[in-house]
C-alpha cells in the first residue's frame, strides 16, 4: 500500500495526463483553477501546452484549434464558464470536434458562491447549447473517479469526437483525500482514428461509410492532404450545404453515434443490500452520503439498495429500467432542486418516484437520507 | 508552384467588392513565398471575410463569429510550423475585441488580414467598430454616438509587433500581405475596402476616397519597432525546455501504528497567517504514515491574508465513505476568527471530544473536554500555535503519535524548514504542559 493526498482537480488533472492530454487552456475559476495549475505542472515539461486564456470563449477556442491539429485537448471551469463556451460546445458538438470539459460545479445561480458545492448544472450539460444533439457527460463521485473517469473522457471524446464533460464538484475537487494511486483501474487508451484511405483516395473531413459511423480524422496542417474544419451546417467534404437529405443524415447520425452506443460506456456503482424494496438513484458527491445512509438504515434494520450512475449523459435508459424493476420504491437524490429525477421520470414513468433535493451550498448528510428512506 | 485559388470554388463575391482584390492578393502572396497549401491554414471568422477559406486549396478552419484568432492561437500552439492565416471583418474585431488585444500582446506567429469594410455586410448593413459616426448605416442613429476605432493604433498600443493599413486597391497589396506574413510574431493587415451590396447604397465610398481617408491617418508601416520581442512559440519552448520534471504524486509507505482506531475528524480553527492549512495537511501525512485514510477539507477567506482559516480533517482505519466530518474527536480552537465561523459546532459537543485552545482564547461554552495551553508562557508565537497543537494532541494519545507527526513533517517540508519546526515540536514535546 502507498496512499497518497490528492484532491479532485488533482487526479483530474493527473487522469488527463495519462490519458495522453498534450493541450490544456483555461481561465482563472474557482473552485476550477487548482485543475490549470496542476496541467500547468504536468503539461510543458513534457512537450505539452498549458495557457490561460483571456476569457473562457478563448481558453475553449483555443482547445478546439489543437484539438483539430490533431492533440488531446482539456478545459476546466464551473458554472458560469459553462454558459460562455456554450456556442463553442455546439460548434465541437456539429463539427465532431473531441473536447473534455471539466465542470466543477459551485453554487448558483449565476456568481453564486464560489466555494460552495452543487450539483446544479446537471441538465444544463446535457441541453446549454443550440441545436439539442447529444454530449456525453460522467460523474465522478470520489477522487479515484476523477483520475479514471478523466481518461475514460479522453478516450470517448476521441472515439465519438465529441465534447465529453466531467461533472464534477467542488466537494469532490478540493477535498483531498488519500488514494492509493497503483490500485486504480486504468482504462487503455483510444486514439482518434485516422483516415484508411488509399493514396488516391480524396479525404472527406465528414464522410462515413455507415450512418452510425464516426468520420476518420486528419488533422489541420498534415503533409499531402487537406484537413477542413467549418462550423456551417456541412455535407461530407466540409463545405455549406443546403441539401435537406444530407443534412438531416448528418444530424441524425450526430445522434446516433453516441445514443446508440452508450451501453458501451455506462458506467455504475451498485450498492445491494438483501431484500431491499427501495433503490436510492443518486451520482456524483451525494452518492457518497447515500452509501453511508444505506449503513445507518442497516443498523435500523431498514433495507434499501443503491444505483450510483457515473454516465448521466446520454441518460442509460437500458440499466436504469434492469436495475430498478424488481423496485417498489425509487427514491433520487440531488445535489440541486430536482434535475436528473425528470430523466428517471421519464425512463420509469411507469413508477413513482419520491425526490429528495437541497442546494444550499452544504452536502447532504447521510441522517437527512436515511430519513427520506424511513418516512416511506 | 501554381496559384493555390479553389478551381472549384473559385472566389464569389457581390459584383464590385473589395475582398476578391484581398483574395487574389493573398494568393500571389502565398505564390510568391512559395508556400505549398498544405503549409497553410486559413482561419476564417464570420461574415464575408468568412468566406475566404472556401476560396483556397489550404488547410481550413471556420469557427465562430469573433473567435477565429482564438482557434487560430490553439492551431499554431499545436504546430508552430503551419503558417496561419485569419481573414477577419471589422465585426469579428468588435466582437471579439478581447481576442484582439490578447493576440497582440502574446506575439504568435499569425497573420491577421481585416476585410475592413465599415459595416455588417451579411446581416444587413448594421454599424461596426469601424463605422463612421457620420455614416448612413441600417442601426439607425446609433452609430452618430459612437466613435469608430483605429485598429492599428489600438493594436500596437497592445503590443502588436507589425500593423500595416492600406486600401484593398493599391496595387501593391500582396507585398504589404507577403510582408506581413513573413513577419515572426503577430501581424495585421488592416485592408479598407468597399462593401457594395450595403455600405455604398447609402454611403459614397470610392479607392480614391479611402485613399484620402487614409492619408489623414497617423502612418503605421509594418514593424513596430517597439514591440519587436521574441515570437511566442518560440519563446514558449526555450521556457519551458528548461522546467524540471515536477512530480504531483508523493506516495507514502506506512512505517507507524496508529494510537487510536476507529474514524476521528480534526477541526482546525484559525485565522489568515497561522498556517492552519498547512497544520491540516500534516495531519493528514502524518495519518497516511500510519495507513489512516484521510480526508482533508479547507476554508478561508477570499482576502487571504486576512479573516478565517479553518482545516478540517478525517483520519479512519477505515475507507472513508462520507467526507462531512461530523462531530468532531479533537478542536484545535487558536483563533476567534476560526471559532467564530464554527460556533454552532461547539454547542453540541459532548466529553468525547477534546478542544485545545490557548490560555487566552475565548471559546463557547461547551460540554467538551478543554485542554488550555499558555502559549505565551512557552513563547510560542501565534503561527506556530496550530503545528505546536499537533504535539498537544499526540501528548493525549488522539489519533496520531510524535513519531507519526514528525515523520509527516520530513515528509512535506525541505530540509531548513524541518529543522525549525522540529525545534519547535520538540521543545513542547519536552515540556511539561500534561
Amino acid at each position: 500500500m502507498a496512499l497518497s493526498l490528492l484532491d479532485g482537480n488533482e487526479t483530474v488533472a493527473l487522469g488527463a495526463a495519462a490519458a495522453g492530454c498534450k493541450f490544456f487552456a483555461g481561465y482563472p475559476i474557482t473552485p476550477a483553477t487548482s485543475i490549470f495549475n496542476a496541467m500547468l505542472n504536468l503539461l510543458p515539461q513534457k512537450g505539452g501546452v498549458c495557457m490561460q486564456g483571456e476569457d473562457e470563449i478563448a481558453s475553449i477556442g483555443y482547445c478546439l484549434g489543437a484539438s483539430m491539429a490533431g492533440v488531446k485537448a482539456m478545459t476546466a471551469t464551473s458554472g458560469p464558464g459553462i454558459s460562455l463556451y456554450s456556442e463553442n460546445i455546439s460548434f465541437a458538438i456539429g463539427s465532431e470536434i473531441p473536447i473534455v470539459i471539466v465542470d466543477v460545479q459551485r453554487l448558483g445561480p449565476s456568481t453564486g458562491s464560489a466555494t460552495r458545492g452543487a450539483d446544479g448544472d446537471i441538465q444544463f450539460l446535457r441541453w446549454g447549447s443550440s441545436s439539442g444533439l447529444p454530449i456525453i457527460v460522467l460523474a465522478p463521485v470520489d477522487a479515484a473517479d476523477c483520475y479514471i473517469l478523466t481518461k475514460q473522457a479522453f478516450n470517448l471524446a476521441e472515439q465519438f469526437r465529441c465534447p465529453v464533460f466531467i461533472a464534477s464538484n467542488k466537494e469532490i475537487a478540493l477535498t483531498k483525500e488519500s488514494i492509493d494511486l497503483n490500485l486504480l483501474e486504468k482504462p487503455e487508451i483510444i486514439e482518434r482514428k485516422l483516415f484508411s484511405g488509399k493514396p488516391d483516395e480524396e479525404f472527406m473531413p465528414f464522410a462515413v461509410k455507415k450512418s452510425a459511423d464516426v468520420p476518420e480524422f486528419l488533422p489541420i496542417g498534415f503533409k499531402g492532404r487537406l484537413a477542413r474544419q467549418t462550423s456551417s451546417t456541412h455535407g461530407a467534404k466540409g463545405y455549406i450545404t443546403i441539401d435537406a437529405s444530407e443534412i438531416e443524415k448528418n444530424q441524425n447520425r450526430l445522434q446516433h453515434k453516441i445514443e446508440a452506443c452508450v451501453d458501451a460506456f455506462t458506467y455504475f456503482e451498485e450498492v445491494n443490500t438483501d431484500a431491499a424494496d427501495t433503490l436510492i438513484i443518486c451520482y456524483g458527491i451525494t452518492a457518497r452520503a447515500v452509501k453511508a445512509a444505506v449503513n445507518i438504515l442497516k443498523k435500523d434494520n431498514i433495507s434499501a439498495s443503491a444505483l450510483i450512475l457515473k454516465t448521466l449523459w446520454p441518460a442509460p435508459e437500458k440499466l436504469i429500467k434492469q436495475k430498478t424493476e424488481k423496485f417498489n420504491k425509487i427514491v433520487v437524490i440531488e445535489m440541486n432542486k430536482g434535475q436528473y429525477v425528470k430523466e428517471i421520470e421519464r425512463i420509469l414513468c411507469d413508477k413513482k418516484i419520491k425526490f429528495f433535493g437541497q442546494m444550499n451550498g452544504v452536502l447532504i448528510e447521510p441522517e437527512q437520507i436515511s430519513e427520506v428512506i424511513k418516512n416511506g | 508552384m501554381d496559384s493555390l485559388i479553389n478551381k472549384k470554388r473559385p472566389p464569389l463575391f457581390c459584383p464590385g467588392c473589395s475582398h476578391e482584390k484581398a483574395v487574389n492578393a493573398l494568393d500571389k502572396a502565398f505564390y510568391n513565398i512559395k508556400l505549398s497549401g498544405d503549409n497553410i491554414v486559413m482561419v476564417s471568422d464570420i461574415g464575408c471575410s468568412g468566406l475566404f477559406d472556401t476560396f483556397f486549396n489550404t488547410h481550413a478552419f471556420h469557427g465562430l463569429h469573433g473567435r477565429a484568432l482564438t482557434y487560430a492561437a490553439g492551431i499554431k500552439m499545436a504546430n508552430p510550423k503551419l503558417n496561419v492565416i485569419v481573414t477577419m471583418g471589422d465585426g469579428g474585431l468588435g466582437i471579439g475585441g478581447a481576442h484582439l488585444l490578447e493576440a497582440c500582446r502574446r506575439n504568435l506567429d499569425i497573420t491577421l488580414l481585416i476585410l475592413n469594410n465599415f459595416n455588417f455586410g451579411m446581416t444587413g448593413g448594421q454599424f461596426s467598430s469601424t463605422t463612421p459616426a457620420d455614416a448612413i448605416v441600417s442601426s439607425g442613429f446609433l452609430n452618430n454616438l459612437e466613435k469608430p476605432f483605429d485598429v492599428c493604433q489600438t493594436a500596437i498600443a497592445a503590443g502588436a509587433s507589425f500593423t500595416t493599413r492600406c486600401s484593398a486597391y493599391i496595387s501593391d497589396l500582396h507585398k504589404k500581405i507577403e510582408a506581413a506574413i513573413k513577419h515572426k510574431g503577430f501581424s495585421i493587415v488592416d485592408i479598407w475596402g468597399v462593401c457594395p451590396g450595403r455600405y455604398t447604397k447609402k454611403n459614397i465610398l470610392t479607392p480614391k476616397i479611402i485613399e484620402e481617408k487614409l492619408k489623414k491617418l497617423p502612418a503605421v508601416e509594418g514593424t513596430v519597432s517597439e514591440n519587436i520581442r521574441k515570437e511566442y512559440t518560440a519563446h514558449y519552448k526555450e521556457i519551458t525546455s528548461a522546467l524540471k520534471p515536477f512530480n504531483m504524486v508523493k506516495e507514502i509507505k506506512p512505517e507507524f501504528k496508529a494510537p487510536e482506531a476507529g474514524k476521528h475528524s480534526v477541526m482546525i480553527l484559525g485565522s489568515a497567517g497561522q498556517r492552519i492549512i498547512t497544520a491540516g495537511e500534516i495531519l493528514c501525512y502524518a495519518g497516511l504514515k500510519a495507513g489512516l485514510f484521510t480526508t482533508f477539507k479547507s476554508d478561508y477567506n477570499i482576502t487571504v491574508l486576512r479573516g478565517h482559516s479553518v482545516s478540517e480533517a478525517v483520519l479512519s482505519d477505515k475507507k472513508i465513505i462520507y467526507t462531512g466530518s461530523g462531530a468532531p474527536s479533537v478542536i484545535l480552537a487558536l483563533n476567534k476568527e476560526g471559532i467564530t465561523r464554527k460556533k454552532a459546532a461547539f454547542k453540541t459537543l459532548n466529553k468525547d471530544t477534546l478542544i485545545i485552545t490557548g490560555k487566552d482564547t475565548e471559546i463557547p461554552a461547551t460540554d467538551a473536554k478543554i485542554f488550555r495551553v499558555d502559549f505565551k508562557k512557552l513563547k510560542i508565537k501565534s503561527n506556530e500555535r496550530a503545528l505546536a497543537s499537533l504535539v498537544v494532541m499526540t501528548k493525549h494519545n488522539k489519533i496520531i503519535s510524535y513519531d507519526m507527526l514528525t515523520s509527516a513533517l520530513k515528509e512535506i517540508f525541505n530540509q531548513k524548514i524541518f529543522n525549525a519546526s522540529l525545534e519547535l515540536t520538540e521543545k513542547i514535546q519536552n515540556s511539561d504542559i500534561l
